[in-house]
């Protein structure tokens, strides 16, 4: 009996990532929902700039490459041209709590029906470890070597707390994937979000704190006890939002 | 017995599954090389292993198949 192979959804080909980078599993968490809901046919993925800009060479459906955190917008117009279409945008923290808020917050605000997963390690990877949105307060990045100091370059955004605020999303939740049953959390979220799209639910986003040994300058290992000891702290996870939990909650 | 099958030339060596495994049945072979230059993982006392898939389910690059 087969316990765990490759999802069929995730092409069979080696991952550019740096060994050890949790977007891998992220990656393969995505694919495993598409095969468990049987969407792999009418999905369409649309990849960020960063990191996971080649993530159209590894999902097995339609993907598109959207400018630098524009993808909930192309989502948008995908999912309104043809709503029997599952729409899901794959970004990182500098592409989608940056250059991309605005998208991200309108996006939120209609409640468009689109699953977004967001990857938050903290830091610009692709470029080379500059200092994110994201970065946590005496971060050492490559643009701030003493740490960063709030005085200078402001507080850490926290995207799912922002977006709780507002009347339109649906789902947010924020997950992690650095231990086994984190991983298993983060699964059951995704496949949430995603099965809020197919239910007509609205805008769904799950955020995952996730690595960046090599910019981080640890051992893969350690990469993942940061993230419990530093970053869960000042981004605590749970769901900050489920508007149908809460009205059915308030309806009984 | 639990069988495991690695595709050792897409492993990047970084040790996540060694890690996460509660039997310690892996581990990275020092003495070889794959051909993306990693030491990749094996499974170093595979009647040990269990079957639990935790190796596969923190495996970034997908490269472990888990059987029971």
């Amino acid at each position: 009996m087969i316990v765990f192979d490759k999802p069929h959804a995730l092409i069979d080909v080696p991952l550019h990532y740096c060994p050890g980078c949790t977007h891998g599993i992220v990656h393969r968490l995505v694919a495993e929902v598409m095969d468990e809901l049987g969407i792999e046919g009418k999905t369409i993925g649309i990849a960020p700039v960063g990191c996971s800009v080649m993530a159209y060479d590894y999902f097995n459906c339609d993907m598109i490459e959207a400018a630098h955190g524009r993808a909930p917008a192309v989502a948008t117009g995908v999912k309104r041209a043809d709503p029997t279409k599952v729409v899901f945008t794959y970004q990182g923290d500098g592409d989608l709590a940056s250059i991309g808020m605005a998208e991200t917050v309108h996006a939120a605000a209609r409640n468009e029906n689109i699953t977004v997963i967001f990857i938050n390690n903290a830091i610009y990877g692709m470029t080379g470890g500059q200092m994110a949105p994201t970065s946590l307060i005496g971060q050492v990045t490559q643009t701030s070597p003493y740490g960063r100091d709030p005085k200078l370059c402001g507080y850490p955004i926290k995207v799912c707390e922002m977006l709780r605020e507002l009347d339109g999303p649906e789902y947010l939740e924020r997950v992690t994937v650095n231990s086994v049953a984190h991983v298993r959390a983060a699964k059951k979220a995704i496949k949430k979000a995603f099965q809020n799209q197919l239910d007509g639910k609205g805008f769904s986003l799950v955020e995952v704190l996730s690595s960046c040994p090599t910019n981080w300058g640890m051992t893969p290992q350690n990469a993942l006890k940061w993230i419990d000891e530093k970053m869960i702290p000042v981004y605590p996870l749970g769901v900050y939002k489920d508007r149908s939990a809460t009205q059915e909650g308030g309806n009984k | 017995m639990a069988k495991l099958t690695f595709k050792s030339d897409n492993c990047k060596g970084c040790g996540l599954c060694v890690s996460v495994c509660p039997k310690g049945v892996l581990r990275l072979a020092n003495d070889k090389i794959n051909k993306r230059g990693h030491h990749p993982v094996e499974a170093a006392y595979p009647d040990q292993c269990v079957g639990c898939a935790s190796c596969a389910m923190m495996c970034p690059d997908c490269i472990i198949k888990v059987e029971r």
